[in-house]
Order: C-alpha cells, then structure tokens, then sequence
C-alpha cells in the first residue's frame, strides 16, 4: 500500500476510534441534561476517575504507582464504571438537590478537586509522571490490525450503550426523566419520586464518563492528569452533546464524531504555522469550535438531529405518535 | 376526606396562614375563597406537600399525612393541579398524560432491556386510557401535539386530564379557571361535575370566579389573613358583611372614602 494513503488510513482508524470514546461519555451527558436536564459541569472528574481506575487495575506491577495488578482490560473498564458510578452517587446525595446552576458550579469544584488528588496522590497514580504501559486490547498484532482490532471494541461498545439508553428513553423510564427534565415540580406532583430519578440518571450517565475515560487510557497506553483538563474533556463534551441534539442519542454520537474531527483536523492545521503562531494554535483551536458552536446553533437551535418524541404503542399506529 | 388541624405556616414575619382548620368532606366539592393573600394557595401548598406546616396537622382520611412529599401524596390518593399550568412543554400532550400513571413496569430501566413486551402491553393499555380522557376533555384533535404549543385554557385542561390517569381519591385545584375563557370555563366545570358525580372525585376548589364557585362549591370557605373568616353556602356567603368588608378593604361598608385606596384597596393582608 502507498504510505501516504496508508497513514491516511491509519489516521482514519484513530479519529474514529476517538469519537467512540467521546461518544461513550456524550451519551452519559445525554443522560444526564440530555433526558434529565442535569447540569453536570464534572465530566472530565468523572473521566480522569474512569481512566485511573482501569489503569491502575491492568498494568503490570510499578513501583511508581499503586499496583498495577495486571487484570484482564474488561475487568478494569468495568471497575471504572463501578468507581465513576459510586463517585457519581456521592456527590448526587449532595449536591442533587441544588437547582441547576448551582449543581453546574459543584460539579465543576468537585471535578477540579478530583483532579488535584490525581495529580498529588503520588503513591496513587505516580502523580504528574502518570502511569504508563496501560496495556490495549489487540496489542502487538502489528498495525493495522492492532488499532482495528481496537476500535471494533470502541464501537462494539458505542453499539452496547446505545441499546441501553435508547430502550430507557423510549421506555416509561424516559418519560419521567424528560417530565423531570420539563418541570420537576409537576412531576412530583404526578407522583414521580424525582431524587430518586435524578439520582439514577446521574448515577447512570456518570458510569459512562468513566468508560470513555478508561477507553481513553487503553487508547493512548498513557495518562496524566494534563489529560483531564477541564478544557479538553468538558468542553469538547458539552459542545458535542449541543451540536448534535441534546435529548437525541443519534446526536450525541453525530456531534461526537463532527467536533473531534474538526478538533483533530485543527491540530494538523495549526502544526504548519510559524512557531510563534503555533504558541497561540492551542485557543485558536477552543476559539474555533466555540466559533462552530455558534454557527451551528443558529441554524439548528436544538441541534443537528434534534429530540423526538418516542413511539408508542397504540391502536391508531405506534408511528402517528412522533409529535413532530 | 381531609382534615386541616389548626395550621400555621409563617415566611418570615409574615403569617400566610395563620392557625386555620378547615374540613373538606368526602365526596364534596369545596370551595375556598378570598382575596389576594388570604393564604389560598398557601394553604393548597401544606395540603399539597410542598410546605411544612410551623405547626398543627392535615390528615387524609384519618391519616396523619402534615410534612409528607407530593410524590407520596398522590400514591395516598391526594392530587393537584396548578395555578399556573405546569405542563411538560416539550412532550406531547398524549404523553403529558402517559406519564402519571403510577407503578408502570417500564420505569425501571431494567425491565425496559429485559421484559420490553411487558413494557409495551403496558404502554398500549396506558395509551388507550390517555386517549379516552383526551376525547372526554375534548382534546383528541391534539393528541400529537406538543403541550407548549396548547392554549392557555387548554392547558388547564391538560392539568385536568392529568389527575383523570389515575384513580384519585381527593383533588386540589388550584384557580383552574384563571385564564380560561368562558365557554370553555363552563365545560371545565361540567367535567369538574362529572368527575365529581360519576368517579367520585372530591375536590377542593381554589377559585376567583364567583360564579364558577356558585355552580360548584357547597361549601364554600372564605380565608382572610390566613385564617378561615366563615363557611357555608354561596347564598350565605354573597349576604355576609365580614366577607364584604374583606374583599373590598376595610372602610368600604362605612362609605363614602373617596381615596386612592378605593381602586387598589382590595388586598387588605
């Protein structure tokens, strides 16, 4: 195979293979403001505790950080969503009953706190050195079929998780999250234990965050806690969900795979710029998709593929049920 | 039936009810009226759940029920609706209705996955009865569409309708007719009747349009400054001073006080 063609290719592989991981954890934000409309500003908590998790439980034994223990990869991802999910539930039984803003800005406290015992906890996670020799599923199978062999799990599990949350959000379990959602105090009134459903979806969505972060951490083989910048997993996140269609599964994976692809295109964009403008190339590239976002929003208010309501059931015709 | 023992509720010096008991009795439609902050609507909140009472008690049928939430009221039989129409603006009407139903299998995510033929035997049923409740209130055309597009009126209807999808044993309904125009004020209170009649419904009816109150309530309860100032039939109500002296300020029986206080003075608390 020609070599250009080839490095194309193999760049193809990893764009997509990246979108997965962000679509993993977009579809846990749809879960969360999507259906819910919980402001949940700590993705990139919820992400680093994911990555660090699955780290830690699959390398081989270093000095430098707590174990590793060498465990089979899916044992550390799904280690990762127990640890996001109980994390998850700790901070949703204290901060869930704060209105939304306020859940934004404990979020995003909680996250940052999340960040600096990553970065500090030496013995833990080997502090700003990270941990490295993550092991990845398909390894050593020489390219491409090591990276193919990857994203196939990316997208198997893209796939998974799909199921799961599209079958919840046709189900009545969806409904009262978007009644939730819509106004919580009538569907309290409709008699809707609301805490108990916040707390599931941010619960639910949260385990999610952690799968894209342990993903994450067997893509790269490497992490630190520079990786988990508020910047780069946040943001990207939100924007993604926004873009796509808030309340729509589709959209989360549609705005995943366009942001990272303009993210990822921008950073071969800006490596041909003179030096002094490549200093500036990392908020050219923040400028720009906040730029997309807006564009994007003011012809498609609610996103690319926006919320529909789910069929159902009936005598007159399950398909007559879509309110558009 | 309820039972509202002597309530006290302050928000900081204000005393919005103020030691007040009232009864609405099993199978009535009770009226409760008074002006612009006689506590109404407070006292529809401490019934409702959403405010504890500082002091006394509200008993359901015999139950102590004072501080329990909304969501556990309406699995004890005890319903709302809302001054202003609470709707779920983005979900269709057919759904605003679906959602209310209590105990639905589906709303646990695990049996969405595992028993998804249950769920959907369960949604048709759900549907079926939504539907005939849309058609009894007139809002079949609207099925699809949705409730944030709805009128006001129809809106309020929608409030109704929600209270309709389960088997209710008292409903509060807080100035349903606000902003409702007259026809379709005058359904709104057949339906109130039906219910009433038919389903045995009790209902406990906040309300300013007196001539809606006159058709439905007996009786009828007036607050003022937060406490009950008497109770009894309309027509005892329409002769009594004390409720005209509260509903248009003091001073007015005494005549002749040309003031500024004359076209405002109808908020005596």
């Amino acid at each position: 195979m020609d070599l250009e063609i080839f490095g194309l290719f193999m760049y193809g592989i990893s764009l997509l293979t990246m979108t997965g991981i962000y679509a993993v954890s977009c579809l846990g934000l749809n879960v969360q403001w999507g259906f819910t409309g919980l402001f949940n500003a700590g993705i990139a908590g919820f992400f680093a505790v994911g990555a660090y998790t699955s780290a830690i439980l699959t390398t081989p034994e270093h000095a430098g950080h707590f174990g590793g223990f060498g465990l089979p990869v899916p044992v550390g991802m799904a280690a990762s969503m127990i640890t996001a999910g109980i994390i998850a539930y700790a901070v949703a039984k204290i901060c869930l009953r704060l209105r939304s803003d306020y859940l934004a800005i404990a979020t995003l406290g909680i996250a940052e706190i999340l960040r600096l015992i990553l970065k500090n906890e030496q013995w833990l996670t080997g502090g700003s050195l990270g941990i490295s020799h993550i092991p990845r599923p398909f390894d050593g199978r020489g390219q491409p079929w090591s990276e193919l062999g990857f994203l196939a799990v990316v997208v198997v599990i893209v796939l998974a998780i799909y199921w799961l949350i599209e079958r919840g959000l046709k189900a009545p379990w969806g409904r009262v999250m978007r009644a939730i959602r819509e106004n919580e105090t009538a569907a309290e009134a409709a008699g809707k234990n609301v805490e108990r459903y916040r707390l599931e979806a941010f619960v639910f969505g949260a385990m999610f965050m952690g799968l894209g972060g342990a993903l994450s951490a067997h893509a790269f083989k490497f992490i630190s806690p520079e990786a988990f910048e508020p910047l780069l997993v946040t943001f990207l996140v939100w924007v993604m969900l926004i873009i796509g269609g808030s309340g729509n599964n589709k959209g989360a994976i549609l705005g995943a795979f366009i942001v990272w692809t303009i993210w990822s295109m921008t950073e071969l964009f800006t490596g041909f710029l003179p030096s002094d403008w490549a200093i500036r190339a990392s908020y050219i590239r923040v400028f720009l998709i906040g730029l997309i976002l807006q564009l994007v929003l003011q012809f498609y208010a609610k996103g690319l593929i926006p919320e529909k309501p789910p069929v159902i059931p009936g005598k007159n015709g399950g398909e007559k049920a879509g309110g558009d | 039936m309820i039972v509202v023992d002597h309530v006290s509720k302050h928000f900081g010096g204000i005393k919005a009810v103020n030691d007040c008991s009232i009864t609405v009795e099993t199978g009535s439609i009770t009226g409760v009226i008074g002006p612009n902050g006689a506590g109404k609507t407070t006292l529809f909140n401490i019934i409702a759940g959403v405010y504890k009472p500082d002091s006394g008690k509200v008993l359901l049928d015999g139950v102590d029920v004072t501080g329990k939430k909304p969501h556990e009221l309406f699995a004890l039989g005890l319903l709302r609706t809302f001054q202003i129409a609470h709707e779920f603006s983005n979900m269709t009407v057919l759904e605003n209705l679906m959602v209310v139903p209590p105990e639905q299998s589906g709303e646990h995510l695990v049996s969405s996955w595992l028993r998804w033929g249950r769920v959907q035997g369960e949604e048709r049923r759900v549907r079926e009865r939504a539907e005939e409740v849309l058609d009894s209130l007139r809002l079949g055309h609207l099925t699809f569409e949705l409730a944030g597009n709805l009128s006001g009126g129809q809106k309020k209807l929608l409030e109704l309708g929600r209270t309709m999808m389960t088997d209710a044993k008292v409903v509060l309904l807080d100035e349903l007719g606000a902003g409702v125009n007259r026809t379709l004020l005058g359904e709104l209170a057949s339906d109130i009747e039906r219910l009433n009649r038919d389903h045995g419904y009790t209902f406990c009816v906040i309300e300013h349009d007196m001539d809606l109150i006159g058709r439905l309530c007996d009786p009828v309860i007036v607050m003022a400054e937060g406490s009950v100032l008497m109770q009894g039939t309309m027509d005892e109500i329409k002769k009594n001073d004390d409720v005209i002296e509260a509903y248009l300020g003091g001073g007015v029986l005494k005549k002749k006080q040309p003031s500024a206080t004359d076209a405002t003075g109808a908020h005596p608390a």
